[in-house]
């Protein structure tokens, strides 16, 4: 089978790859790209752990083609940190013990950090219900809530200074 | 030198922090390497054909056009397998599982495997492998595999436990009883007597990281195997007795772990990708599909549970039976016996009996599932508990209490217990806040105790201090949830060192002596015991440095917060010496300073819990809403209360799952309905409140720091305090777990 050639950008970097029409976003990122923090869990949409931003749009990466990311920006969990600085979302799961396994927590950072873009004060619903699609077996979820709700108040915060 | 496993009370200066876990990082930027995340230059894609039939013999497979495929390298089945077992029917039970050897025994079970160039080739050629099968009769729920004219799923199988012993094949594979006293003089002297009838489903340990291996094998029987598992060791024993390789030459990492909850603790399909390797001479990656977590590995018992308990009309309990009936899936287990052993265990009892049978079915093997057979065995007679204090009019609360065991009790399964917590957990949640929030409309509210044994098992850890006064810890236990941050706080305490000071590894098979499986919530208690034997044991010879240093016999130094003194007034001229500065002159000092510890971890403290839940039921859907819950469990010692909080909260987290929404669902062709993560659903993030946590400290006698183990015990109560929530919220009892909403709308109904 013939390859597809896609040009995007990767956490602000350009990326050429060759990928068969059929691969998806998910195994392009993790065996072309070599960007293995974008995990899977299930290869079908349910369970969140690949989550990635195309153009600012949260998806499953396992759902998108890698072909479709053609001139598209993308961003995984590597792209996070900036300038040698975790993200506040990263520093704070760390600080609220959010993780236990760990599996889970780049999707849950990347769908965090689409909530928090679109709504810096969620509720503790609001929180609840944009993060369900991330499916986590560990924690219960109560430290994940926690330490996103202290992330955004740290966010806000940095927005005002 | 043996150290003293005994408690000491000794006081703690950095234990109970609540300190960043040192893997935290890698953990959040996506740097940590799980199972499917490395790679070997050219390395090929394993990928495993299965049967899609419940019970099937295999006539014929025709690998012919498969093979012919450009980019095949390699092509198993079970005639690939020479069997090494010895006659050991337990290592052939696993080699069978791995691999189909004539016979499919369920849906899912894996009957031919490839390895090719890329996974497209490797799913083509698996269309390309011809099986012809012979279906044959099959059995999925376990009360029918019971009946005498039920399929056989193993003709061999005499029922063990039975005097006398069987003659004919039988879907019980054992039979065990526990107890003491005589029940039948104890109902007779019960005024109140409640018998009932329990049923819990199927559900998977549902950890997001599926099965994954990076496997090597050579003609000169050396290799690698880098995996995702519970127990490195465990799985390198069994991968070279499976393929008659020698331990050594098997060099097996542990990746990190993307959650295990016993489900990791078996091979399922490395010994199969090692085959691949072999023949292929190439690396081969082998990961799962969510569809083949499901189908293939370890899920939990489907139960059937009987439950009577009688008691005096003031409150005193006078004896309790239960026969527990536990599918074990397509191979022999021993979970109907750790549900007999768990299911009276909270309770002070002069008569009581219980009995489990194994039962095979035409499902995947059963694996341990945190707590393996505890929560269904517990649904039945923590909700029995409930019935009962109701007819006795007392509050269900004061009434476990008023039967709780203690210290001096004999155990239903043996033993008699030392100092434990369900007495004190179940005054917590007397005591709690929780308990006096009042009720809404459609609410209820339950309560609900739960035991788990907890294990120590053999433990082998080494210690190194670097020239700068840095220590390494390398552990044998993998870290599931952040036993990290536990090993290094233990390491941190013990040399009197900073906590960022100590970097936790978790060592490949090549770098330390045997550790058993990290199971039975064993590694905090069990590696942390051995990282104390091990600094201590670095101490030991720091202060003999210290010693030679200043020229004075090593019994005048003592260690204290991380320095060596010179003991005496003889000695005052000598200034202490910092694990710094003995660190910096060791290469002069004799070499390198380390510490090593070996030791079986015996005496793991039993751990007991008690779970308080509020519910709200639609009366119109039959939908529950878990409003409240909070845990209550003895931790002995909670070395990082962030990360003891979450066992305690993921526990719940599972049970409340279980007990309302997940089950495998077979048809009626004995095919799986519901293998993935749409139809099988785990609670997300809207389902749930916060959990709340209450740590109780009754330290274990047989630890240093009284350590228990936390990570199991949270699950058991779930079932049934959410039973007992969602029975008194409907004003009907439910007795079939998951209490899904068609299940609540029919109980209702019925009850009309």
């Amino acid at each position: 089978m013939s390859g597809v050639t896609v040009s995007a950008k990767v956490n602000g970097d350009a990326v050429q790859y060759v990928c068969p029409p059929s691969e998806s976003l998910m195994d392009v990122l993790r065996n072309r790209l070599n960007l293995t923090g974008v995990k899977e869990g299930c290869g079908t949409g349910d369970c969140g752990a690949c989550s990635v931003t195309l153009d600012d749009r949260l998806v499953c990466s396992c759902l998108v083609l890698g072909a479709e990311a053609e001139g598209r920006a993308i961003g995984t969990v590597e792209g996070l940190s900036q300038d040698g600085e975790l993200h506040p979302l990263q520093t704070a799961f760390i600080d609220h013990a959010a993780l236990q396994c760990g599996i889970c927590t780049p999707g849950f950072l990347v769908a965090a950090k689409s909530l928090l873009g679109r709504n810096p004060n969620p509720s503790e619903e609001e929180i609840r219900y944009a993060l369900a699609g991330n499916l986590c077996r560990c924690t219960g979820y109560d430290k994940i809530v926690r330490a996103v709700q202290s992330a955004a108040k740290v966010m806000r915060k940095q927005k005002r200074s | 030198m043996p150290y003293e496993t005994d408690y000491t009370n000794q006081k703690f200066s950095v234990i109970g922090n609540r300190v960043n876990r040192p893997d935290g990082v890698d953990k959040v930027t996506g740097r940590a390497k799980y199972g499917a995340d490395a790679s070997a230059a050219g390395q090929l894609v394993g990928k495993i054909l299965r049967s899609p039939h419940a019970h099937a013999l295999i006539k014929k497979i025709d690998t012919s056009k498969a093979e012919k495929l450009p980019g095949v390298k390699a092509i198993v089945t079970g005639d690939d397998f020479p069997d090494f077992t010895g006659g050991n029917r337990s290592l052939m039970d696993t080699l069978e599982n791995c691999m189909a050897r004539g016979r499919a025994l369920y849906d899912g079970h894996a009957v031919a495997a490839v390895a090719a160039v890329d996974a497209q080739t490797a799913n083509q050629a698996l269309k390309l492998i011809k099986v012809t099968y012979k279906k044959l009769p099959h059995v999925t729920d376990v009360d029918e595999a019971m009946k005498p004219n039920a399929p056989i799923v193993h003709d061999w199988i005499r029922t063990a436990g039975v005097d006398p012993a069987p003659t004919t094949a039988s879907n019980i594979s054992q039979r065990n009883e526990f107890g003491h006293g005589d029940v039948e003089t104890g109902f007779a002297q019960a005024d109140i007597i409640i018998e009932k009838t329990f049923k819990t489903e199927q559900t998977h340990q549902g950890y997001i990281e599926p099965h994954a291996c990076l496997a090597t094998l050579g003609p000169d029987g050396v290799g690698e195997l880098w995996v995702t598992t519970q127990g490195h060791f465990t799985f390198r024993n069994m991968c070279a007795s499976l393929l008659g390789l020698d331990v050594a030459k098997l060099k097996v990492t542990s990746s990190e772990i993307g959650g295990g909850f016993g489900g990791k603790t078996h091979v399922w399909m490395e010994p199969v990708a090692l085959q691949l390797a072999r023949k292929s001479n190439r690396p081969v990656k082998l990961v799962m599909t969510r569809e083949e977590v499901f189908k293939a590995t370890g899920p939990t018992s489907s139960t059937s549970v009987d439950v009577k308990i009688g008691a005096k009309k003031n409150g005193r309990i006078t004896a309790a039976s239960a026969e527990l009936r536990y599918q074990s899936g397509a191979f022999p287990g021993m979970w109907g016996m750790l549900g007999a052993m768990t299911s009276f265990a909270c309770y002070d009892l002069k008569h009581v009996k219980s009995v489990g049978y194994d039962v095979l079915c035409n499902r995947p093997k059963v694996a341990a599932y945190r707590a393996p057979s505890a929560p269904m065995a517990a649904f039945g007679v923590e909700s029995v508990i409930d019935l009962l204090a109701a007819e006795l009019k007392m509050d269900p609360v004061e009434f476990r209490i008023k039967n709780a065991a203690k210290k001096g009790t004999q155990a239903s399964y043996g033993p008699v217990y030392g100092p434990i917590g369900i007495g004190p957990t179940l005054e917590a949640v007397k005591n709690h806040p929780h308990m006096k929030k009042r009720l809404g409309k459609n609410q209820g509210r339950g309560v609900a105790c739960g035991f788990w044994f907890n294990f120590g098992g053999q433990t082998c850890t080494d210690l190194n201090i670097g020239i700068d006064g840095s220590v390494n810890l390398t552990v044998g236990t993998v870290d599931v949830g952040g036993s990290r941050a536990s090993l290094a706080l233990i390491a941190a305490e013990e040399l009197g060192v900073d906590y960022d000071q100590v970097r936790v590894t978790i060592g490949d098979t090549s770098s330390l002596g045997h550790n058993d499986t990290t199971e039975g919530s064993r590694g905090t208690f069990s590696s942390g015991m051995a990282t104390i034997f091990a600094a201590r044991n670095a101490v030991d010879v720091m202060k003999q440095r210290a010693a030679d240093t200043w020229g004075i016999p090593v019994d005048q130094v003592v260690w204290e917060e991380g320095v060596a003194r010179a003991k005496g007034r003889q000695n005052s001229n000598l200034p202490p010496l910092s694990l710094k500065e003995i660190a910096a002159k060791s290469p002069r000092t004799g070499g390198p300073i380390a510490g090593h510890n070996e030791v079986v971890a015996d005496g793991a403290g039993v751990s007991f819990a008690s779970h308080i839940c509020d519910v709200e039921v639609d009366p119109e859907t039959g939908s529950t809403r878990v409003i409240r819950y909070t845990v209550v469990q003895d931790a002995g010692k909670a070395i990082h209360p962030d990360y003891v909080e979450g066992q305690f909260q993921g526990g719940a987290a599972q049970g409340i799952g279980w007990a309302l929404n997940e089950e495998y669902i077979y048809g009626d062709d004995g095919t799986l309905q519901n293998a993935g993560f749409l139809d099988y659903r785990i609670p997300v993030c809207s389902d749930l409140p916060f959990i709340d946590t209450e740590i109780l400290e009754i330290p274990n006698p047989n630890h240093p720091y009284g350590v228990r183990g936390v990570g199991e015990t949270s699950i058991v109560p779930p079932l049934a305090a959410i039973g007992n929530a969602v029975s008194n919220a409907v004003g009907v009892r439910m007795t079939h777990v998951p209490m899904s909403p068609p299940r609540i709308l029919k109980a209702i109904e019925d009850a009309q």
